[in-house]
């Protein structure tokens, strides 16, 4: 049982390879996700972003720009969902110190 | 919690490491305009190598180094940063996270750069705030003790 699970975890790894090799370049704006119009005919930002991220923003990594400054309000929003966990976590099981004083009074009284 | 035992190898090891791993955070942060990395990245890193210093040295040195109880509100600074950033350009006239608005530098493009520096470093700082305050939290140690 312990050698087909290798085996098959092999040969997945061997495809998932196998199939990076098929993956377009970065920033190549002819391949089929980057065009500006896709093969449906919609409309697709990549390449907007791909020619002209550089011409606003100053930043050489694309990535940055877009998360930073085109996607902004979604980076925001990001935040505050961190910032919320954070407050949950907060709220649900920081413990207030005078209950662990009385806990130990209790525990010396037994 | 168990009391921490000095363990010659993990004190001198986590002690060495720690400050690395913080320049390699503070890199990561400033250096994703150039380079794969940002707030969120960065911040993970700093939070991790402030957590290994309250695993290996004890709590005590780790409350010496990051107080538990700065945690809620560096986190709240943090976003504070990112939102004031966006009014900063509203307020200059522009819409809100507009940074071609922000008075800073003269070209459009630089300001948006600087833009996205000061929303990165406010994304860092909440993600490391937030992350140390959720494993004091977790571990239920009173900053007080």
């Amino acid at each position: 049982m312990r050698s087909v699970n290798i085996g098959i975890l092999i040969l997945f790894c061997a495809l998932l390879i196998y199939a990076s090799f098929g993956l377009p370049a970065r920033g190549d704006n002819q391949a089929v996700v980057n065009r500006a119009e896709s093969p449906a005919g919609s409309p697709n930002a990549a390449s907007y972003y791909i020619e002209n991220a550089y011409r606003d923003t100053h930043t050489p990594n694309m990535v940055t720009a877009i998360l930073a400054d085109y996607r902004g309000y979604d980076t925001l929003g990001e935040e505050t969902v961190i910032l919320t966990a954070g407050l949950i976590c907060f709220l649900l099981l920081r413990r207030e110190p005078k209950k662990k004083k009385e806990e130990e009074e209790e525990d010396e009284e037994e | 919690m168990k009391k921490n035992e000095d363990n010659p190898i993990t004190t001198l090891i986590s002690s060495i490491v720690s400050p690395f791993i913080m320049l390699f955070a503070l890199y990561v942060i400033f250096h994703g305009h150039y380079s794969p990395g940002g707030g969120f990245q960065g911040g993970t890193l700093l939070a991790s190598s402030i957590i290994l210093i309250r695993l290996a040295l004890g709590s005590e040195m780790g409350q010496l180094q990051f107080p538990s109880h700065l945690g809620t509100p560096l986190g709240s600074a943090g976003v504070l940063i990112y939102f004031g950033t966006g009014l900063t350009a509203m307020f200059f006239g522009g819409r809100f996270l507009d940074y071609s608005f922000l008075p800073i530098a003269h070209t459009q493009a630089m300001q948006r750069s600087w833009g996205i520096l000061f929303v990165e470093i406010g994304v860092g700082l909440a993600v490391t705030a937030i992350l140390v305050a959720i494993y004091d939290d977790l571990l239920g140690e009173d900053s007080d003790d």
